[in-house]
């Protein structure tokens, strides 16, 4: 190709695993099977899990929401063939915790037959806030791994302004081809995804990054891009973990993002191709996500291949269609050997953010190495990415210090696992980081809780106590009848002095309001009055309550009596 | 010398002032440590501990009246934040006081309700909502599973129920590692050598 290669820099640490890509990657990608029935998880991607909108017994077309997105951070799911529902309920899920969740199952009718569509062909001249509800309608999450609803990530905020558009094509895990492929066979469909990318984010440039052990992708990407202006190609070494978010990054526009911090915060954002395809496909041809490539590999299976795989299709089928030797499998892994987790069914269902699944046999994993105490050799440290103290996060993380961890910047860890790739004595280094941060962020909703309760408590005993009081005092002015008043320490007060009181304090108050609008000038005019005439007013004053009444009471009545004398002079003004 | 004693004389007495004034400047109104060893304690008040709360339990605690080990909702993190506060050794739980369970919340049968509000008073958190001969039910997000409205029940009809782990509460769990402390003789490292 004829574009000047794109300048690069470096990031810290990393390491080169085995690749295991080649024999995926020996024939071209088919559509998988429809299998016999199809399994929808409601929570395939980061966020709330997604409400079913349809019942049991209903037939459903291929394309038709059977689940909405529940809250922002949340993917609608969409039904990925014609068919009848046949259940809801919880089915067990692809996770590493092993856990059931709501699911819906399909029987397909083997017609497949679309909903109605209505294909967008001039996304330019709509507003980037319209593409992004195609695309969060569309179900669109991150089909790199991690699942984040796109469009989230296509939403450039009120002040930011996007520099550089990253499209992640390096796919730097071992055996996973699923990108690859995509990218051999269809960069047409990437390029169109890029273009409205782009036009959602207003974005000034964009870099497709493709690691260099994928030579046929960036020739096809390559050409697919030739020619388009402000969009660059750029062959990055292989080195794993480069397909994460921030170290590409970093090798792609030389700046680091910040330690909690997004690549947002400097002006960049970073989507996978295959993510760029599917929002193609949402935009122009009006089709929403129910499918993905997913690399069926490993040793268990004698035709290791990429299938496009609707969603709920379970592993097993897959595996079958890929010649497995069911017998040699020892584990079946989701995503790659680093980052990936075992699976503990086969007839789990492919999600969102199924790229791979690994039938690992046993002289694949190599279980038999024991684990070593830590000699503190640092090689972690070399090979970590992010500059952490793998060695220092471990021995807090396993005498459960988890204040001190987090000193150690635990949070800035992505869980990439070269530090247990390297380490010589076996240590499963990223099970205890994962479990540091769960143990945290568990720590973190108890303190949240119980602070709740402590205050509902107080407000509670408070309660209680005011309670006491009021009903204390109903009972003290039960206890004494009606002349309460006739205590030794209170005057008597009768009618009379009330009433005077009560006009005192209305005409006080006239007053006041009406003071306050007259100038200085006239209130001076009326002290002098006053002095002139003497204290002939206050003999007007009633003299009750004049020597036993609470000082409070006092104070309140000599402020009603310089009012009133007040009252009386500006009377005698005009 | 004079003036050595004089200098001497005059620091104590500048630095006295500056302690004196520092003294009545800085006042710290209560006990802030009975506060600290509130903030650590799991605010059930279910009264497990002997106290009549949580905060009781804390007063206890910092007048040297009770031990850390008291606190069954809080369980063994509990008894080592405490520890690690109090500069003290860390003690396994007194059993007296219960056992460590998994998180409830209580549940009320809506069909058995009488609608007595017994429960309603004996909630620490106020928690249950409800009035005479109507139903009543529990706000499930601010129980903090003290039990406490069981024994008051006339008709038995609360019962506690286990918190059940989805997705988004699952954690990692601690990894649970077979360390080889002494090489055994199949190891690389002896096959090697």
């Amino acid at each position: 190709m004829s574009m000047a290669p794109v300048k690069l820099w470096d990031f810290h640490g990393g390491i080169h695993p085995e690749q295991n890509k080649l024999q995926s990657t020996l024939e071209p990608s088919s559509p998988a099977q429809l299998p016999r029935k199809l399994v929808l998880p409601l929570h395939q991607h980061i966020g709330e899990a997604a409400e079913p909108v349809v019942e049991i017994g209903e037939t459903v077309l291929k394309g038709q929401k059977v689940a909405n997105a529940n809250g922002y951070v949340s993917a609608p799911v969409h039904a990925p063939t014609s068919g009848k529902i046949i259940d809801i309920s919880e089915y067990p899920i692809p996770h590493p915790s092993g856990l059931s969740a709501l699911a819906i199952v399909i029987e397909p009718d083997g017609r497949d037959a679309w909903v109605e569509y209505t294909p967008d062909q001039d996304y330019t001249e709509k507003n980037p806030s319209h593409l992004r509800n195609i695309i969060r309608e569309a179900g669109i999450v991150g089909l790199g791994g991690a699942g984040f609803p796109s469009f989230i990530k296509l939403n450039p905020g009120s002040q930011k302004k996007i520099k550089t558009l990253i499209l992640n094509g390096v796919e730097c895990e071992p055996y996973i081809t699923c990108d690859d492929m995509l990218m051999r066979e269809d960069p047409q469909s990437i390029i169109e995804g890029l273009h409205i990318m782009r036009h959602a984010l207003q974005a000034e440039e964009c870099v497709i990054a493709i690691e260099d052990n994928k030579p046929e992708a960036f020739e096809s990407i390559s050409k697919a891009a030739a020619g388009l202006d402000g969009v660059r190609v750029a062959l990055v070494p292989t080195r794993y973990p480069q397909g994460s978010e921030k170290q590409l990054v970093q090798v792609i526009t030389g700046k680091e993002v910040p330690s909690n911090g997004l690549a947002l915060n400097i002006g960049v954002v970073c989507h996978n191709v295959a993510t760029a395809a599917a929002i193609y496909r949402a935009i122009h041809l009006g089709q929403p996500l129910i499918s993905r490539m997913v690399t069926i590999t490993g040793k268990g299976v004698k035709r290791p291949r990429n299938l496009e795989v609707l969603f709920g299709t379970p592993i097993e089928e897959l595996l079958q269609q890929c010649d497995a030797e069911f017998d040699q499998i020892e584990r079946l892994v989701m995503g790659g050997p680093m980052m990936g987790f075992a699976l503990h069914d086969i007839a789990l269902p492919v999600i969102k953010t199924t790229n791979c699944i690994i039938a690992a046999t046993r002289e694949e994993l190599g279980l038999d190495r024991p684990v070593m105490p830590c000699i503190r050799c640092g090689a972690c440290a070399d090979v970590c990415p992010v500059k952490l103290l793998p060695q220092q996060l471990y021995w807090h993380a396993k005498a459960k210090e988890l204040d001190k961890a987090q000193e150690y910047d635990l949070f800035d860890c992505i869980e990439c696992g070269c530090c247990s790739y390297v380490c010589p004595s076996n240590i499963p280094l990223v099970q205890f980081y994962r479990f540091a941060k769960g143990a945290i962020w568990t720590q973190e909703q108890e303190h949240k809780k119980s602070d709740q309760a402590r205050e509902r408590h107080e407000f509670r005993l408070l309660r209680i106590e005011r309670e006491k009081q009021e009903r204390e005092a109903k009972r003290a002015k039960k206890k004494a009848p009606r002349p309460q008043a006739a205590s030794p320490k209170a005057p008597p007060v009768d009618g009379a002095t009330m009433a005077t009181k009560m006009r005192e304090e209305a005409i006080s108050q006239r007053e006041s309001a009406a003071a306050a609008r007259k100038t200085e000038i006239q209130a001076a005019l009326a002290r002098v009055q006053a002095k002139k005439k003497g204290t002939a007013p206050k003999t007007d004053e009633p003299p009750a309550a004049d020597s036993s009444t609470s000082p409070a009471q006092k104070s309140d009545l000599d402020k009603t009596d310089a009012s009133s004398t007040d009252s009386a002079n500006n009377q005698q003004v005009p | 010398m004079l003036t050595a004693i004089l200098a001497l004389s005059a620091l104590s007495l500048v630095f006295g002032l500056i302690l004196g004034f520092a003294a009545v400047r800085f006042k710290v109104e209560g006990d802030p440590l009975v506060e600290q060893i509130d903030a650590q304690l799991p605010q059930t008040q279910c009264g497990q501990c002997g106290f009549p709360g949580c905060r009781p339990y804390a007063e206890a605690i910092a007048n040297e009246e009770a031990e850390i080990n008291q606190c069954p909702p809080g369980g063994e993190a509990t008894i080592h934040a405490l520890a690690d506060l109090l500069d003290r050794e860390p003690l396994p739980l007194n059993p007296e006081n219960g056992v460590v369970k998994p998180k409830t919340v209580a549940f009320i049968d809506e069909q058995t309700c009488i609608g007595c509000t017994l429960c309603i008073q004996a909630c620490p958190v106020d928690a249950i909502v409800g009035a005479a001969k109507q139903m009543h039910t529990i706000i499930e997000s601010e129980c903090t599973g003290c039990d406490l409205c069981l024994p008051p029940c006339p008709v038995d009809c609360i019962e506690m129920v286990e918190i059940k782990q989805d997705m988004l509460t699952w954690k990692w769990p601690y990894p649970e590692q077979p360390i080889a402390e002494k090489s055994t003789p199949d190891s690389p490292r002896e096959a090697s050598a």
